[in-house]
C-alpha cells in the first residue's frame, strides 16, 4: 500500500504553496502602500514628482507574477490528478444522492445510509449519481468532493490511512434539508470490515 | 464667475415641471441620481438581509427563522446584491453621470434608450418583489441551479424573469455608453486622452453587451422548460443539466468583471488625485481593463470542477484562470507605485481606496487558492467562497461605490460632508467587515458549507464571532449613508475642483448646470497631467 501517494498530502502541500506566498505578497504589499503613505503626506512632501511609469519596472511586475501564476496552476493540477488517478484494487461503492440524504451500495449488495464503513489503508473508489436534483458528496478529511449529478456517473477516491469516524455534507444546494444531508465514513481495520460487510441487514 | 443654474433647477425638457422633470427627464445626471436614490434602496434593503442571515448563523439550531425561510433569504440577498446592486451601481450611477461629463460632452449618445434602461431596471426590481409576495420567494440561490429550480414549488419563474428584465437594462447601458465613447468625445480627446475610470466603463460595456444574452437566453429556457417541460436540462427528460451550468457561468463569470471593473477605474481617479501625481502606469491599466474583458469572458468553468465535467476542461480553465489574474496583478502595483513621491492629503475618498487595494488584494489572492484545480476541490461551495467573492464584490465594488461616493459627492451635490464621521464609518466598516469574513474563511477552510441553515458543532464559533462583525459592518454602513444624506440641508457651497482634480468634470461648477460646461473643458494631451494643479496650489503654502 505504500506506494500509494496520498492526495490529501498533494493538496495540502498545494494549500500551503498558495496560502504561503499570497502572506507575503499581501504583507509586502500593505506595508508598501502604508508606507508612502505617511512617508509621502502632504505635509512632509508638499511638491510631488511627476513619475508617469516605468517600462522596466512594469515589465518585471509582469514576468515574475506570470511564473509564480504557472508555479501555483501546476502545484494545484498535480494535486487535482492525484485525486482523479485513482489506484488498482481499489473497493468500489455506488453512491446515490436523493432529498435528503446519502445511500451506498456495497459489492456485496450490503445497503447502507449516510454511514459508510472501510477497511483502512484500503483505497475506495465511490461512483456517484443522483436520483432527483444536483447534490455533492463532500469529505473534508479526505479532501473529496464530487457532484452528485441524475443521468451522469461521476466518482471520487480517497486514501483512509487512520481509523477513526469522518464526517461528509452535501455542499450542492438541493433544498429545505440541505444543511442536514450529512453523515459518516467510519474506517476500521481489515477484520472488523469483513465482519461488519458480511454481517445481514437488520432491516 | 457668472451664476449658472444647475441641473437641479434645469429640467431636460423644459416643460416638464416637478416630479415628471425627474420621470420623464434625458438628462444623463438625472438618471443618474434616480438610479442612485433606488440602488441605495436596494442595497441598504439587501444588507439587511444579510444581517439576518448572519444572525440566523450566529447560533446552531434554528434561531429564529426556519430553513425555508432561510433559504429564500440567502437568494433574496444573492439575487438583490448581485442583479440590482453590484451589477448597476458603478456604471448605472456613476457611469451615467460621469461618463459624458468627462469625454466633455452634454449627454449620452442615446437619451431616451438611457432613461428606458433605467424602467426596465425598475420593472425588474418591482417583478422580483412580486415573486417574493406570490407563490414564495424561490429558494434555489442566485444560481437558479437546474433541475432543482425546474422541481421546486416557488415563484422561480417570476424571479427569473425579473433577472431577465435587468439583463435588458444592463445590456442597454452597455450599447449606449458604447455609442458615446465612440462617437461623443471632445474632438481633440484621442483614445489616450480617455480618463480611465470612462476606460473601465468601456470595457465594462463590452462585456455587458456581449455576455448579458446568453444569461437572458438560459433564464427564458428556464422559464420554457417549467412551463412547457422541454426537457433542455431537466436529467428525467434526458436533458444535461451541466449544459445549464456552462450557459449560466458563461454570463455570470464575465459578470463579475462587470462588476469589478468600474470598481477599478473608480481607484485609478481617485488615487492620483490624492497623491497630485500622475497614475503610474497609464497605457498598462488601459491595456489590462481590456485584457480582463477578453480573459475574463473565457474562464467561466472554472465554477465547475467539482461538476462532473471532463478533466481536460479543467486543465484548461485553471490555466486561463491563473492567466486572467495577472492583469489584476498589474493594476495593484500601479495604484501603490502612484502613491510613490506623491504628495499625498488623507481625505475619505483615499482612506477607502486604500481599505479597497487591501481588501482586494485579500479577495484576488484567495482566488488563486479557488483557481488551482485540487484546492478549489476541497473549498469549492464551502464558506472560503462566500468569504472570497465578498472580499473581492463588496470589499472590492462595495468599497469603490462607496469612494466613488465620498469622491463625487461635493460635484453631484455641491455640498461637501462631514470628514469624521466619515472617518469612522469607514473604520467600522473596514473593521466590521474583517471581523465578519476572516472568521469565514478559517470556517470554510475547516469544511463548513455555504448556503447552510444549520451547521455541525466544530463550527459554532466562528458563525458567533461572525456574527459581531457583521453588525459593526452594518452600522458602519449606515452611517456612510446618513453622513452624506445630512448634507442635503446644507447650502451648495462645494467649489467646483474641491480635490485638485485634472479630469473634466473638475472643470464645472459643483452641481454642473444642464449641458455640463459653462466654458469649453480643456482637454490635457496627458490626462493625468498634474503639473497644472500643482502650480495652481503652490502660491498657497498649506497646500490645500
Amino acid at each position: 500500500m505504500n506506494d500509494i501517494v496520498n492526495p490529501v498530502t498533494l493538496v495540502d502541500r498545494s494549500f500551503y504553496f498558495i496560502v504561503g506566498f499570497s502572506f507575503v505578497f499581501l504583507f509586502a504589499i500593505t506595508i508598501v502602500m502604508i508606507w508612502f503613505v505617511i512617508r509621502y503626506r502632504r505635509s512632509k512632501n508638499p511638491t510631488p514628482s511627476d513619475i508617469r511609469g516605468n517600462f522596466f519596472l512594469e515589465i518585471v511586475w509582469i514576468v515574475i507574477p506570470t511564473i509564480i501564476a504557472l508555479l501555483m496552476f501546476a502545484s494545484g493540477w498535480k494535486s487535482y490528478t492525484g485525486l482523479r488517478n485513482v489506484p488498482e484494487g481499489a473497493l468500489e461503492i455506488e453512491v446515490i444522492g436523493q432529498s435528503f440524504s446519502w445511500l451506498f451500495y456495497y459489492p456485496n449488495e450490503k445497503e447502507t445510509e449516510n454511514e459508510i464503513v472501510v477497511p483502512v489503508n484500503t483505497p475506495v473508489k465511490l461512483n456517484i449519481t443522483s436520483e432527483d436534483v444536483i447534490h455533492s458528496l463532500f469529505i473534508p478529511a479526505f479532501r473529496v468532493k464530487v457532484d452528485a449529478v441524475k443521468g451522469l456517473d461521476t466518482y471520487a477516491w480517497f486514501l483512509p490511512e487512520k481509523k477513526g469516524e469522518y464526517f461528509f455534507q452535501c455542499t450542492e444546494f438541493c433544498g429545505t434539508d440541505h444543511a442536514s444531508m450529512t453523515g459518516v465514513v467510519r474506517v476500521v481495520s481489515q477484520e472488523e470490515y469483513e465482519e461488519w460487510v458480511n454481517k445481514e441487514d437488520e432491516w | 464667475m457668472e451664476v449658472v443654474n444647475s441641473f437641479f433647477v434645469t429640467p431636460s425638457s423644459s416643460r416638464l415641471k416637478g416630479i415628471w422633470s425627474w420621470l420623464l427627464t434625458t438628462d444623463h445626471k438625472r438618471i443618474g441620481l434616480m438610479y442612485l436614490y433606488s440602488i441605495l434602496f436596494w442595497f441598504l434593503l439587501a444588507v439587511l438581509l444579510g444581517g439576518f442571515i448572519r444572525l440566523e448563523l450566529m447560533f446552531p439550531g434554528e434561531t429564529f427563522i426556519s430553513p425555508e425561510v432561510y433559504n429564500s433569504l440567502f437568494t433574496l440577498h444573492g439575487v438583490i446584491m448581485i442583479f440590482l446592486f453590484i451589477i448597476p451601481a458603478l456604471p448605472a450611477v456613476f457611469g451615467n453621470f460621469f461618463l459624458p461629463i468627462q469625454i466633455g460632452t452634454d449627454d449620452v449618445f442615446f437619451p431616451k434608450l438611457n432613461l428606458l434602461s433605467w424602467y426596465l431596471y425598475m420593472a425588474g426590481g418591482i417583478i422580483a418583489v412580486i415573486s417574493l409576495f406570490s407563490d414564495g420567494f424561490p429558494d434555489t440561490g442566485w444560481t437558479f441551479y437546474v433541475p432543482f429550480s425546474i422541481s421546486t414549488n416557488t415563484n422561480v419563474s417570476t424571479a427569473v424573469f425579473a433577472a431577465f428584465v435587468l439583463g435588458m437594462a444592463s445590456m442597454l447601458t452597455g450599447l449606449n455608453f458604447i455609442t458615446t465613447i465612440h462617437r461623443m468625445r471632445k474632438k481633440n480627446m484621442g483614445w489616450m486622452q480617455i480618463p480611465l475610470f470612462t476606460w473601465s466603463l468601456y470595457a465594462t460595456s463590452w462585456v455587458q453587451l456581449l455576455a448579458t444574452p446568453v444569461v437572458s437566453i438560459t433564464l427564458l429556457l428556464v422559464m420554457i422548460e417549467r412551463y412547457i417541460g422541454v426537457g433542455l436540462f431537466d436529467p428525467a427528460k434526458g436533458g444535461d443539466p451541466i449544459l445549464y451550468q456552462h450557459l449560466f457561468w458563461m454570463y455570470s463569470h464575465p459578470a463579475v468583471y462587470i462588476m469589478i471593473l468600474p470598481g477599478m477605474g473608480v481607484i485609478s481617479e481617485i488615487i492620483p488625485v490624492f497623491s497630485r501625481k500622475s497614475i503610474f502606469g497609464y497605457k498598462a491599466i488601459v491595456a489590462s481593463s481590456m485584457a480582463i474583458a477578453v480573459a475574463g469572458s473565457l474562464v467561466w468553468a472554472h465554477h465547475m470542477y467539482t461538476s462532473g465535467m471532463s478533466d481536460t476542461a479543467v486543465f484548461v480553465f485553471s490555466l486561463l484562470t491563473f492567466v486572467v489574474a495577472i492583469p489584476s496583478a498589474i493594476k495593484v502595483f500601479s495604484w501603490v507605485a502612484t502613491l510613490y513621491k506623491g504628495s499625498i492629503q488623507m481625505a475619505p475618498p483615499l482612506f477607502l481606496s486604500l481599505c479597497f487595494i487591501y481588501l482586494f488584494s485579500v479577495g484576488g489572492l484567495t482566488g488563486l487558492v479557488l483557481g488551482a484545480a485540487g484546492t478549489d476541490i476541497y473549498v469549492h461551495d464551502t464558506h472560503f467562497v462566500v468569504a472570497h467573492f465578498h472580499f473581492t464584490m463588496f470589499g472590492g465594488t462595495g468599497f469603490a461605490f462607496f469612494a466613488a461616493l465620498y469622491y463625487w459627492w461635493p460635484k453631484m451635490f455641491g455640498r461637501m460632508y462631514d470628514f469624521k464621521k466619515a472617518y469612522i464609518g469607514a473604520i467600522l466598516l473596514t473593521g466590521g467587515f474583517m471581523f465578519h469574513y476572516v472568521p469565514m474563511f478559517i470556517l470554510g477552510l475547516q469544511g463548513m458549507p455555504r448556503r447552510y441553515f444549520d451547521y455541525l458543532p466544530q463550527y459554532a464559533k466562528g458563525n458567533f464571532f461572525a456574527g459581531f462583525g457583521a453588525a459593526f459592518m452594518i452600522i458602519g454602513i449606515f452611517l456612510l449613508v446618513i453622513n452624506l444624506l445630512l448634507t442635503l440641508r446644507k447650502p451648495m457651497d462645494a467649489s467646483s475642483d474641491p480635490w485638485g482634480g485634472t479630469t473634466l468634470e473638475w472643470q464645472t461648477p459643483s452641481p454642473p448646470p444642464l449641458h455640463n460646461f459653462v466654458k469649453e473643458p480643456v482637454v490635457l494631451d496627458y490626462p493625468y497631467d498634474f503639473t497644472g494643479v500643482v502650480k495652481k496650489y503652490a502660491k498657497n503654502t498649506k497646500g490645500e
